[in-house]
């Protein structure tokens, strides 16, 4: 077991080259990911930004973070592309009968994940900032900022890993990110929650998307974070722990 | 006496109500060739999985390399390798990167030194840098047993190692697998090819129905038959020799 251990990382290492080299030759998965929220982010900042009514000057400083999370809530599909992949190829099975930790495979493509989430996050703020994002925030709260949008993706990811290792078909392994990137849109990332009908308020106030955008927001506009940061952090926490027990849980029977 | 690679006492697995396994027995010597014969879904890839670590068994013992299957798993992957029935290859990686990979993940010294070296002997050096989503299906074959060879493993377990090739890619396995056990490799191989069984195996046990009916030599199985009779046939070119006489004139050309 002893060795098991010490070559955990360096074996990880490993799994992560590998789906990085997976990321990096297929271009489609770069574009997809990135451009799709840049489209989502001039329209609503040149089409539909001058008829909403944010209270906020600048209208890209209030849409980014909602952008951010769309960007990822898409990003993660690809890790439930991979490793059904991967499943469906056997290759799997190879690692598995190797002497390597069994859960090295699954951290190698969270790992992954992780990586290349970040990549499109730095790209996607790059394009707003010629599109005029402003933040007067400092150093400490662009790591929170770092730290709250990592969690999401690694909590995202989990969730992700679980249709990754029990879909029948690759179509199956993938559409669960669709009601993913669409919940965005019913919270406060767009528009103000204030002028949605009762029911619709209720549920975009209360789900995950909206504490967490209300968070990075305050973050990057330099204003005092409220008690949200912890609906936020919870959520995200909470979300971690259930898809990681089911996604092990999956992997164990997935032999 | 020779030692032994692989011994099964009285292995049972069950999938809910299906009864697959129900008391197998059956010892491997080490540096031998072992075919387990039976028709699909008689459970061959189930002790495959047992033994390779991959699925628990619900009795019964299985000691592979001397290490427990079930309390010792780790020393078991250490001693083998495994190659399934789908070339479990990165299709998406070069060869070469193929085998750099499992090189590392064997924590090898030089990885680049070990994958050149079985690009060479498996003849894939022309096509180590190309990417292996361009690969016939014979040289998928191939990379996979390299991919399994890398970092010699004393144990290989290749399930249904020939399903899917066409006969000229099915006779060079065929000779492989005859070198590596001249090495002095223990190799244990499924089949539902009696031919295939025939050809390589120094030992062939028959899984029917959940239990080994029937082990030995081919020699001794074919005691287990009345003996054989003279008869005058005439023998006919099969499709398989007629084809592989034209591709061999094709190639001398």
């Amino acid at each position: 077991m002893e060795t098991i251990q010490k070559h955990f990382f360096s074996d990880m290492s490993v799994m992560l080259g590998r789906s990085m080299r997976h990321i990096f030759r297929s271009m489609d998965t770069i574009i997809t990911v990135t451009i799709m929220p840049i489209m989502f982010m001039l329209l609503f900042v040149y089409v539909f930004g001058g008829a909403i009514q944010t209270g906020t000057a600048n209208y890209v400083n209030y849409l980014l973070p909602g952008i951010l999370l769309i960007a990822i809530a898409s990003g993660i599909s690809y890790t439930a592309f991979r490793l059904f992949t991967d499943v469906q190829r056997g290759i799997i099975e190879r690692f598995r009968s190797m002497p390597i930790a069994p859960s090295t495979m699954l951290w190698g493509h969270v790992l992954t994940s992780l990586v290349s989430n970040a990549i499109s996050v730095v790209v996607i703020i790059l394009v707003a900032l010629i599109m005029g994002f402003r933040s007067s925030a400092g150093i400490v709260s662009w790591l929170a900022v770092a730290g709250i949008l990592a969690l999401f993706t690694l909590a995202l990811t989990w969730v992700a890993v679980i249709p990754g290792l029990t879909a029948k078909s690759i179509d199956g392994a993938t559409a669960f990110s669709y009601p993913l990137i669409f919940l965005p849109f019913i919270s406060s990332a767009f528009v103000p929650t204030r002028t949605m009908p009762l029911v619709v308020r209720v549920f975009a106030e209360n789900q995950p998307v909206t504490a967490i955008v209300e968070t990075i927001r305050a973050l990057l506009s330099g204003q005092p974070v409220s008690q949200e940061i912890w609906v936020a952090l919870a959520w995200c926490v909470g979300i971690l722990i259930v898809a990681y027990i089911f996604a092990m849980r999956a992997y164990q029977k997935r032999v | 006496m020779q030692n032994i690679s692989i011994q099964v006492k009285d292995l049972q697995k069950s999938y809910k109500k299906l009864n697959v396994l129900k008391g197998v027995n059956f010892t491997v010597d080490q540096g031998s060739i072992f075919a387990l014969l039976g028709s699909n879904g008689a459970g061959k890839t189930t002790i495959i999985k047992i033994l390779t670590t991959l699925l628990k068994q619900d009795g019964g013992t299985a000691i592979v390399n001397g290490f427990d299957v079930a309390s010792k798993p780790y020393h078991v992957r250490q001693s083998l390798s495994l190659t399934g029935q789908f070339a479990a290859v990165d299709e998406i990686l070069t060869g070469r990167e193929n085998l750099i990979m499992i090189a590392q993940l064997r924590h090898l010294k030089h990885p680049r030194q070990v994958a050149d070296e079985l690009l060479t002997r498996f003849g894939l050096t022309d096509a180590a840098n190309r990417r292996v989503s361009t690969y016939s299906g014979g040289m998928r074959r191939r990379l996979d047993l390299a991919m399994s060879l890398v970092g010699t493993p004393p144990i290989l377990f290749l399930d249904e190692p020939t399903t899917g090739l066409d006969p000229e890619a099915r006779i060079e396995m065929w000779k492989v697998v005859k070198e590596l056990a001249d090495g002095g490799r223990t190799i244990f191989l499924t089949t539902q090819y009696l031919e295939e069984a025939e050809q390589l195996a120094d030992r062939i046990a028959i899984l029917h129905e959940g239990k080994i009916i029937a082990s030995g030599t081919l020699l001794e199985l074919k005691k287990l038959f009345p003996p054989a009779q003279v008869e005058y046939v005439e023998k006919q070119p099969t499709l398989e020799e007629i084809f592989l006489a034209i591709i061999g004139k094709k190639e001398a050309h």
